[in-house]
């Protein structure tokens, strides 16, 4: 296994101190994540870095921040595949920040929590085979893994504290989509205002840097095209 | 209300889970996490609710436990599990003969176990492989390594627990045999202070053995890694099994668009050094397309190591990990002339609020609190309430 040698540039801060960056140098090999670099960075030469991170499999969505200037999940992105001599790590934008690479989650949960989406909805897998006695139907998690990747790269998060987001809007469109036990008028209400889904401007930074498939851009998209419809429905009086 | 303190060292499944058990018990608790919560073992496991029937012809012990703590979490963490089942399947003769023992074994420990036909086996499970010969099902489910046992931290923060991530350990403070406390680093500012305690608990993990050093006393854990893989494509709803005894690559977990396949077992000194060989990825490869061949030809998405605190003697000789069985233990450190010092170690993420039960059940017997465990009941918050 070729090793090599890099230099992690990594953005520090603690709380009543001055932000700066730090250089670390740290030998990995082509398996060797930013995220497993950072963690050897902590262990080997400064206890005192830290991270949110998880389950190392781009499922829960913690271990998000800025890679080269990117949004992305440190546990998937390889150091040597980037390409770089040096790689800069950075905290995620617009959260707020507490200290190093960590943010705050609660705003965005907060704006997220706001229509109960569901998080598990109907598997869309196989819907023809057989099921086990007893199971009326295959569940699985929705795909949004609630990483803040898509608020952190959204040029209108940056600019309107307000704004409900890509990864909010997108758990609306999928309530849209799926109901299940939620109202889609609810959902629908939620999206329709100056902070909705009307004040996005279609930049798709955020369906540019999901790292599982959400498409937030189209949801958005889905979202003012079922309003639009249902605006139609009104003025013409086919009911709500 | 009781006015004892109780220190938990450790954001994992256990700790947070006992921090929930405590606090319901009435008394004050404390949790520091060096990192972020769920950071070690607890979020990096395939994501599997245990049926139990992995253990049930070798470690009885466990597999009760599994099936016990699987029925309680299904009661009180209910929106948490994708509740698909799982199944075990026989693709050679030898796996077909294990099904007598496992299938009883299942049986003597409570599992409700069911025989398949290859086709009843395929018609639930198409990608499942031509080699299928037949398939036991069983009650197992998938978690969110995450977000399931976030649900418990979010309740005891709710019911008045201080949760403190990002605050290291860094000496257990002590009068004489008895600990009195803890000094801990807050990584947010770097500022070091004093948190005094009536008791702490090692709710540590693989790292507990590194906490016991700390105060001189001896905990029996192995830190036994396992490597994971997960691959784009969810090639099965339902969590399936090698019906045979434990060895590499014998689950398959699906996880939202993603397949897990997990894992090995060998052992190390320090759980911050797991590595990740190369030879065990194509292992996880090779032994997952057996069950489901789509798997072989399937993306790479992450390939990761996580560390199990097994209960086994420190330093022993190398093994695999694989005889040690999953079970868990509490030990009350009065037993070397140490007091005011408890480890919970070993178990299993789905064993997590059992063992936070036997936990406070020493902790409250000790600190002379007689409040009954009720955690078997108490409906967690949702996950995302821990963020409010």
């Amino acid at each position: 296994m070729a090793e090599r040698k890099v230099e992690l540039k990594v953005f520090r801060y603690k709380q009543g101190q001055t932000p700066h960056y730090d250089t670390y140098n740290v030998t990995v090999d082509e398996n060797t994540t930013v995220l497993v670099a950072l963690q050897d960075v902590r262990r080997d030469q400064d206890t005192s870095l830290i991270l949110r991170h998880s389950c190392h499999h781009a499922s829960c969505g913690t271990c998000g921040m800025r890679i080269n200037g990117q949004e992305q999940l440190a546990c998937v992105v390889k150091v040597l595949e980037l390409g770089t001599p040096t790689v800069v790590v950075e905290p995620l934008q617009n959260a707020p920040l507490i200290s190093d690479l960590v943010v705050d989650m609660a705003p965005f949960y907060d704006r997220y929590n706001t229509p109960e989406m569901p998080y598990i909805r109907a598997s869309e897998f196989w819907p023809k085979t057989d099921l086990p006695d007893g199971i009326a139907q295959y569940t699985r998690y929705e795909n949004c893994l609630e990483c803040g990747l898509c608020v952190s790269a959204c040029p209108v998060a940056g600019t309107d504290s307000e704004y409900l987001g890509p990864a909010a809007m997108a758990a609306a469109a999928r309530v849209v989509a799926e109901p299940r036990d939620s109202d889609p008028e609810f959902a629908l209400n939620w999206v329709d205002n100056e902070h909705g889904c009307w004040r996005c401007h279609v930049a798709y930074e955020c369906t540019e840097v999901c790292p599982s498939d959400v498409n937030p851009g189209e949801a958005i998209m889905s979202l003012r095209g079922a309003l639009t419809r249902r605006k139609f429905r009104r003025v013409f009086g086919l009911g709500k | 209300m009781s006015h004892f303190h109780v220190v938990i060292i450790g954001g994992g499944g256990t700790g947070g889970a006992l921090a929930h058990d405590l606090t319901l018990r009435g008394l004050k608790v404390t949790l520091v996490e060096r990192g972020e919560v769920t950071s070690g073992t607890t979020g990096r496991h395939h994501g599997l609710l245990h049926s139990g029937a992995r253990y049930a012809v070798k470690d009885k012990e466990s597999a009760i436990e599994c099936i016990e703590e699987n029925t309680i979490l299904r009661r009180i963490a209910p929106g948490t599990f994708e509740e698909n089942d799982g199944l075990f399947v026989a693709v050679t003769d030898e796996d077909v003969a294990y099904s007598h023992s496992f299938i009883e074994g299942c049986g003597d420990c409570g599992i409700p176990a069911q025989r398949l036909t290859k086709e009843e086996a395929l018609r639930l499970e198409p990608n499942l492989s031509e080699k299928t010969i037949m398939a036991v099902r069983i009650p197992d489910a998938t978690m969110d390594a995450m977000r399931m046992p976030l649900r418990f931290f979010a309740t005891a923060k709710k019911n008045g627990a201080s949760v403190k991530p990002y605050t290291e350990v860094r000496e257990i403070l002590r009068q004489g045999n008895t600990v009195t406390g803890v000094k801990v680093v807050d990584h947010t500012s770097e500022k070091s202070y004093e948190i005094g305690a009536d008791l702490v608990v090692n709710a540590a993990g693989p790292w507990c053995g590194k906490i016991a050093d700390m105060v001189g006393v001896e905990v029996p854990i192995r830190p036994s890694p396992g490597v994971m893989v997960a691959v784009r494509g969810r090639w099965c709803n339902m969590v399936i099994n090698r019906l045979n005894t434990s060895s590499d690559g014998d689950i398959v977990v699906p996880q939202r668009g993603l397949s897990v396949i997990g894992t090995s077992s060998w052992v190390v000194d320090d759980p911050d050094k797991l590595g990740l060989p190369s030879d065990h990825i194509q292992a996880m490869y090779d032994h997952g397309a057996l069950m489901l061949p789509a798997i072989k030809d399937a993306p790479m998405r992450a390939a990761w190591s996580a560390a199990r605190p097994l209960i086994g003697p420190r330093k022993a000789d190398a093994d695999t990990g694989r005889e040690l069985s999953r079970t868990f233990k509490c030990f009350d450190h009065i037993d070397e002339g140490v007091e005011g010092f408890v480890t919970i170690t070993g178990g299993k993420a789905t064993t997590l609020r059992g063992m936070a039960e036997a936990a406070a059940n020493v902790v409250c017997q000790k600190l002379g609190v007689d409040e009954p465990c009720r955690t078997r009941d108490v409906v967690l918050l949702p996950y995302t309430a821990y963020y409010a």
